[in-house]
């Protein structure tokens, strides 16, 4: 568990975390961007810009 | 082999792909593109040790210039900047596969709203008006009546982005509900599947359901032609199906494959990695006594 950046609600994380990753606060819904791994550091994720995709 | 993964955001593909290469005890190095600055002759992200190169970025315009980056370098990077730039714009990739002969949807690109207009008229009612740049199906528009094609050029003429003023009209393809999904290898079909749905668009994206389909003998020559007609690749090719065959509407060059390994039998990271593999050979120096 670590603390939501915009609400500092625990975020529930998976086994394999790996920076870069998204994962959603699961109380307010912020997508957070995983900076660090060990200990895991999150912070808000950048905003969808227009060429992202595929 | 050491493995270099260009990337700004690890998403479930990229996760997939890390896995399997590390299971596979390849040596992975993420670069993360937004911490380098990359030079005419040289970077600090770590290229130059790497076997292969593979963009993940998401972000279309750091694929583009990264993938020039990487060849400039003498890295070996896939797919290639000559790939990425034909797949990255849409009137690029169907100028490209009208050119080999590969059937895709009737387009005009106009630059103006009003010969962007005069360009809808003349394909009728409906027709579709997409951005040549961007994904997901985003921005994209089903005109169906002369008021909605001038609110919608007049919308995009005030969107603010120059490409907002690349027009990009094409014919309206009458689909069973669905459209085709390949991912292909140099043209070579890993796995392919169907995404439906009621509305006109049918991408995973904007929640098309998602179903396994054989490739079939047509279906598996238009794949390869369409590869070959933006440079080759791990690509993932969309079609259509009419009446009279298969169209190819859009080919992607960092292609998602989360939605179709969830729908088919395949493992298809293993094969992507596979394919790596075999590229990673393919370009080492060789090796004389």
């Amino acid at each position: 568990m670590t603390a939501c950046t915009e609400c500092g609600a625990d975020v529930a994380l998976p086994d394999d975390l790996e920076v870069g990753e998204i994962v959603d606060c699961g109380t307010c819904g912020t997508e957070l961007e995983v900076l660090e791994t060990a200990p895991p550091s999150l912070d808000r994720a950048p905003e969808l810009a227009e060429d992202w995709g595929e | 082999m050491r493995v270099g993964i260009l990337y700004s955001r690890i998403r479930q593909d990229e996760k997939l792909l890390l896995g399997e290469l590390r299971e596979r005890g390849h040596d992975v190095e993420k670069i993360d593109v937004r911490k380098h600055g990359f030079g005419l002759d040289g970077t600090d992200a770590p290229l130059a040790d790497c076997d292969l190169v593979v963009d993940r970025c998401l972000a279309t315009s750091r694929s583009v210039h990264l993938t020039e980056v990487c060849e400039t370098y003498g890295v070996p990077v896939v797919n290639s900047a000559a790939t990425a730039a034909v797949c990255a714009n849409k009137a690029k990739t169907s100028l490209a596969l009208a050119d080999a002969g590969v059937p895709t949807p009737e387009t005009t690109v106009a630059f103006t709203p009003e010969s962007a207009l005069e360009a809808i008229e003349a394909f009728g009612y409906p027709c579709v008006l997409k951005p040549v740049v961007g994904s997901w199906g985003r921005l994209m528009a089903k005109v169906e009546s002369e008021s909605a094609a001038e609110a919608i050029l007049e919308h995009k003429a005030t969107l603010g982005h120059y490409e907002h003023s690349v027009f990009y009209v094409q014919e309206y393809v009458e689909k069973p509900g669905r459209d085709v999904r390949v991912l292909a290898v140099d043209g070579e079909p890993i796995a392919a599947m169907t995404r439906s749905g009621d509305h006109w668009l049918t991408n995973a994206a904007k929640g098309g359901e998602v179903n396994q389909l054989d490739v079939d003998d047509d279906l598996a020559d238009i794949v390869a032609d369409a590869s070959d007609a933006v440079g080759g690749g791990l690509l993932g090719v969309d079609a259509m199906e009419t009446g009279s065959g298969y169209t190819v509407h859009e080919v992607n060059h960092t292609v998602e494959f989360k939605a179709l390994n969830e729908a088919v039998d395949v493992d298809v990271p293993a094969a992507v990695v596979d394919w790596l593999e075999s590229t990673a050979a393919e370009t080492a120096p060789e090796v004389t006594a």
